[in-house]
């Protein structure tokens, strides 16, 4: 078995790329939604992605952080999207190697998972505070940011495919 | 992940430690938050970073605004024009009922010896966009501190209250609404002056009175409006009207349950009252006072090092 049917040698990734995809995620976060509970967490998405392609540049400590600004960001309790974060990026570093064999839109059944987990972490802790339950329309935003997976996937994987100087016999 | 690396190849604690080590740190920054309300300081702090995000985020859709407010056709400018001032022919006309009966009330007032209360000043406010939490019923308003904005301060629209002020930043302030389920009001029926408390009804958009009694005197219909004996609402505001009572044999209490008289989920423009006596702090303000109390100590040390040094 093959990991993706064609692959290509990627270049390394520049971590400029990885913090200013990050700040575009929080913009699009922060964008005025008229109803937050139907878009996708875009920061989420964002981490499962570098999360599943560099566990080594991308872990824990930088999700728990982009938890605590979309807890500020959001004016939600502060530490909810922190703790959901952390989860969100274990189980993607954890199910790496994994999701990597698939195909994008097999991929997007797997980040399915991992989003509705991370909301659902976010609403036990929020019940638990006391808050109520506003309904299960909380599951379309996950499912929404999977269903944006392979386009997410293209669109970051892009700075990594293009070749620093056009060489015809090189593989890159 | 699960397999072990050798010694040389070691990238510091295991997975498992480190998702433990943050989440039990996330867990107490919401205990911290939830239940003590500690954390408004570190919130400012971080929100020096996510400010200007914030402020480049909500850029597009004011500009939007303006320009339709640009584009607003004649024709619809001078429809709205005569609306407004038909509007304020009725307005002044009660303005001069409320002024003769304001200058009779102060007089009787007087006589009674009761004390005078001070009218409080009101900003008008634009809201800007619904709050980001899908379990809480907020809404963000475009004035902040920056504009004299406190936590707590009520808030209007043309047909009764609408919230509270209970988070300012710089130059927005989140206001939680009445239907928020955290969110109460004292009021009182404003044909037999009976008293109660509103508390919100959360996703169904209604208000209900708690504890109040079974054989409580209180019908379909009854217009309720803020008793301002908390101090932070005016009294008289109109709040909510009565729609359904259930008294139910089984229960001590009442069941009532009132629809919003203000746009709660509607308009869009608002005041906000500075509250007209001196309020009892709302929970968060107490609790950031509490908070801050590192401060205040220093400063009654320094006025006693002020104090001793001539």
């Amino acid at each position: 078995m093959v990991p993706e049917r064609r692959q290509h040698i990627l270049l390394p990734v520049r971590l400029s790329t990885i913090v200013v995809s990050f700040a575009v995620a929080l913009l699009l976060n922060f964008l005025p939604w008229h109803n937050v509970a139907l878009v996708p967490d875009f920061v989420a998405l964002t981490l499962t992605f570098w999360c599943v392609r560099q566990p080594h540049l991308v872990g824990l400590g930088a999700a728990w952080a982009l938890g605590l600004l979309t807890d500020v960001g959001n004016g939600v309790l502060l530490g909810q999207h922190a703790l959901s974060f952390s989860v969100l990026a274990f189980c993607a570093i954890t199910l790496s190697r994994r999701i990597l064999w698939f195909g994008l839109w097999t991929q997007a059944l797997h980040v399915a998972a991992l989003l509705l987990l991370a909301q659902a972490v976010g609403t036990v802790v929020r019940l638990a505070t006391g808050a109520e339950f506003p309904g299960w329309v909380l599951a379309i935003g996950p499912l929404g940011g999977a269903l944006l997976w392979p386009l997410v996937s293209l669109l970051l994987l892009a700075p990594q495919r293009r070749a620093l100087e056009v060489d015809e016999t090189r593989p890159i | 992940m699960e397999h072990t690396p050798p010694a040389f190849f070691k990238r510091g604690p295991a997975p498992v430690v480190r998702l433990t080590f943050f989440a039990l740190l996330s867990l107490a920054m919401i205990v911290l938050d939830a239940r003590f309300r500690y954390a408004e300081g570190l919130r400012g702090a971080i929100s020096l970073a996510t400010q200007p995000l914030q402020l480049v985020a909500s850029a597009p859709a004011a500009a939007l605004h303006r320009v339709s407010n640009f584009f607003a056709s004649q024709s619809q400018l001078s429809a709205e024009n005569a609306a407004l001032r038909a509007k304020l022919l009725e307005a002044t006309l009660a303005a001069q009922h409320l002024e003769a009966s304001a200058a009779e009330g102060a007089r009787l007032k007087l006589l009674l010896g009761a004390a005078e209360r001070l009218p409080g000043s009101a900003a008008p406010a634009e809201i800007i966009y619904g709050g980001r939490d899908p379990f809480s019923r907020r809404v963000l308003v475009d004035k902040g501190t920056r504009d004299g904005v406190r936590p707590g301060s009520p808030v209007v629209d043309e047909a009764g209250v609408v919230g509270q002020v209970t988070r300012v930043h710089a130059l927005l302030a989140e206001v939680t609404l009445l239907t928020d389920k955290d969110q109460a009001i004292p009021v009182q029926i404003a044909r037999n002056g009976l008293r109660a408390v509103a508390f919100g009804g959360g996703t169904s958009g209604l208000l209900e009175l708690r504890y109040l009694a079974a054989n409580a005197e209180v019908v379909n219909g009854d217009r309720l409006i803020t008793s301002g004996i908390d101090g932070v609402y005016p009294p008289g505001l109109p709040v909510a009207t009565v729609i359904r009572v259930e008294r139910d044999a089984t229960n001590v209490f009442a069941h009532v349950l009132c629809q919003p008289a203000a746009g709660v989920d509607r308009g869009r423009l608002v005041l906000l009252l500075t509250p007209s006596a001196t309020p009892a702090s709302p929970p968060v303000e107490a609790a950031a006072e509490k908070g801050r109390d590192k401060p205040s100590t220093k400063s009654r040390r320094q006025r006693a090092k002020d104090a001793r040094g001539p």
